[in-house]
């Protein structure tokens, strides 16, 4: 490596590349990467985090504006911000939906799981595997394969306006419930659209299985949600690999955020070091708990888990559309309306936190309430702050195999690596800069 | 003022007088409302709400990305009004006819955008769904702290936008039949 790079008096220099906006990344921020004598010095990921403003924002607003305010952190998963933060204040109150109710918050998050899926499936991630510099350069030539990923997105889009009352805020999630249930009827009328998903989803789980994928298996310590009988959404203890079990009482003893200089967001870790959450860790820990349609697909497709190559995110993905999938029709087909769309509430002062699984990992959330309702203390933990020191690390691993390549090649072999995580920057960061310093 | 000093001309056309109006007019805001400048999009849909009346139907989209496709679906004409960052000064009004072809990816901030909004033109325009006239009122963003308001020169400009935009669909031969 040291060679190649010497044989050019040019890279003897001292180099530093800005590629702009890291295409593909929802959101914005910055890599800075230090190359010395052909290795890798620094791996520098910056992102700057809303969640942190919104935080401060937070306090001393009553605990009904909390889930209409989380929702607009991120266009993505606004869901996920409200079911973390609904079921922190409901264990606050000491309320249990259960029921129906319990049933609806796992409709509406398998809608947003398909949704966000489907995106980085067939917009953000696959171009990579088929040479396209865009998903809508890709549109180009597969029209119709992206048309699929489009239809399949909207699916899940329908789910969420139906039980969040709109397509782009969800408004209904409230402390207790919903604002308003569903009918039957209009469940069953999300049916055919969600069967014809389903089918078209099997298509993608064996289109991305066909990739071409490169050798690369960094060793994860991964970590999601797990329930004792359910793919988990916004209910379970925190697993943590082989290590130790916990309860989202005790995530802020186990995860330690600590600053970084080069960024204003917090890095978390798992008693010191980085690990993995989103799908690829939640199908890891938790594939005992799908469905049998599901395992045969994997059967006949040839997926063996657990997965450890970071590029196959894009077939954990696809596997958790089929799993969201099934999981709306179990739940549509099963549906008795609630007598009360919510629970009444009975404020009370204290501390909860909850812990759900976004698409892109765990959300954690705490808050402290007064015996008015006021919320006093607000912290947001998303997952892309989570993965952070994971992408940096892969980078770190990754880097020495394209380091003899220019820097536009590196530059973009790079920002493969990030997207293979879907770090949803929305919620973590700016605009996302990508910097490569050479020194000889 | 305009970046291309093409204000007012009228993007509406209506395709025939005898059927139904072909040219629905729709316009859609899009930004976040918690974000200061970034705002400033859904505020003008807010607003241009009272003053079309039935002469547009408006859309307040938010955050939005890829699901401006669906959002576009079935109007003739699309106003479509967002925050932009390209360096010029804030309050700064881009007026860009998509219809005519690519506008610049690079206006669009992305910090809350899932997929920007040139790019999503440009997938509409690849799987022949880009409707026949979408005409983007870009206003240039300053401050887009979480919690901040609009700045003046931003408020000043969405006053401007709304005016554009009113006298756009003013110019209309025919008016939206919106049940």
């Amino acid at each position: 490596m040291k060679g190649q790079e010497g044989n050019n008096p040019e890279e003897a220099k001292t180099r530093t590349i800005a590629v702009g906006a890291i295409a593909r990344v929802e959101g914005e921020g910055a890599l800075r990467v230090t190359v010395k004598d052909g290795a890798v010095q620094d791996v520098e990921l910056r992102i700057f985090e809303p969640p942190r403003f919104f935080e401060a924002f937070l306090q001393g607003r009553h605990y009904h504006e909390v889930p209409d305010i989380v929702a607009r952190i991120c266009g993505i998963c606004p869901v996920a911000y409200q079911m973390s933060a609904v079921h922190a204040i409901e264990r606050i109150f000491g309320l249990h939906v259960e029921g129906s109710l319990r049933e609806l918050r796992r409709l509406i998050y398998c809608g947003e799981w398909i949704e966000s899926h489907a995106l980085h499936v067939y917009m953000l991630q696959a171009p990579d595997f088929l040479g396209y510099e865009s998903g809508i350069a890709m549109a180009k030539d597969h029209a119709g394969v992206v048309t699929r990923g489009l239809r399949i997105k909207k699916a899940g889009n329908a789910i969420m306006t139906l039980l969040g009352g709109r397509s782009v805020h969800p408004v209904s999630v409230k402390v207790g419930g919903f604002s308003r249930v569903p009918r039957r009827r209009e469940l069953d009328n999300l049916k055919d659209e969600l069967l014809w998903a389903r089918d078209a989803v099997v298509e993608t789980v064996r289109w991305v299985t066909a990739f071409d994928y490169p050798e690369f298996a960094p060793d994860y310590t991964c970590v999601a949600l797990r329930h004792p009988d359910e793919y988990p959404f916004n209910e379970g203890r925190i697993a943590a690999g082989n290590g130790p079990d916990i309860s989202v009482d005790a995530f802020e003893q186990h995860f330690t955020e600590h600053q970084v200089p080069y960024s204003n967001a917090l890095q978390c870790a798992l008693q010191g070091a980085p690990y993995l959450v989103g799908p690829l860790a939640r199908i890891n820990l938790n594939h005992d708990r799908l469905p049998p349609p599901v395992t045969q697909v994997l059967a006949d497709t040839g997926v063996s888990l657990p997965l450890r190559n970071p590029f196959h995110g894009i077939v954990a993905r696809s596997i958790e559309m089929l799993y969201a999938l099934e999981e709306s029709l179990r739940v549509i087909e099963r549906y008795e309306p609630p007598s009360e769309p919510s629970l009444p509430v009975t404020v009370r002062a204290g501390t909860g936190m909850a812990c759900t699984e976004a698409p892109r990992g765990i959300l954690y959330h705490r808050y402290r309430v007064d015996g008015d309702g006021i919320i006093r203390e607000a912290k947001i933990v998303p997952p892309t702050s989570q993965n952070q020191g994971r992408i940096e690390e892969d980078l770190r691993l990754f880097l020495p195999r394209v380091l003899n390549r220019s820097n536009e090649e590196a530059s973009l072999a790079c920002e493969r690596v990030i997207r293979c995580y879907d770090p949803c920057i929305s919620c973590a960061t700016h605009f996302l800069k990508l910097e490569i310093q050479r020194d000889q | 003022m305009t970046s291309d000093g093409t204000a007012g001309e009228t993007g509406v056309k209506c395709a025939s007088r005898e059927t139904a109006c072909l040219s629905h007019v729709r316009v859609i805001g899009i930004g976040n409302e918690w974000r200061g400048d970034d705002a400033v999009g859904l505020l003008a849909a807010r607003r241009l709400q009272g003053v079309l009346g039935d002469r547009a139907e408006v859309v307040e989209a938010g955050v939005t990305g890829v699901e401006l496709l669906e959002l576009m679906k079935g109007a003739g004409t699309v106003f479509l009004i967002d925050a932009v960052r390209s360096g010029q000064a804030p309050g700064t009004i881009h007026r860009l006819d998509a219809s005519a072809g690519p506008i610049a990816p690079a206006l669009f901030p992305r910090s809350t955008h899932a997929v920007g909004v040139a790019e999503v033109l440009e997938l509409a325009r690849t799987l022949g769904v880009l409707p026949k006239q979408v005409v983007v009122y870009g206003i240039e963003a300053g401050d887009t702290e979480v919690g901040h308001s609009l700045s003046p020169q931003v408020s000043h400009a969405l006053n401007e936008v709304i005016e554009l935009v009113r006298r756009e669909t003013d110019a209309s031969p025919c008016t939206n039949s919106i049940s």
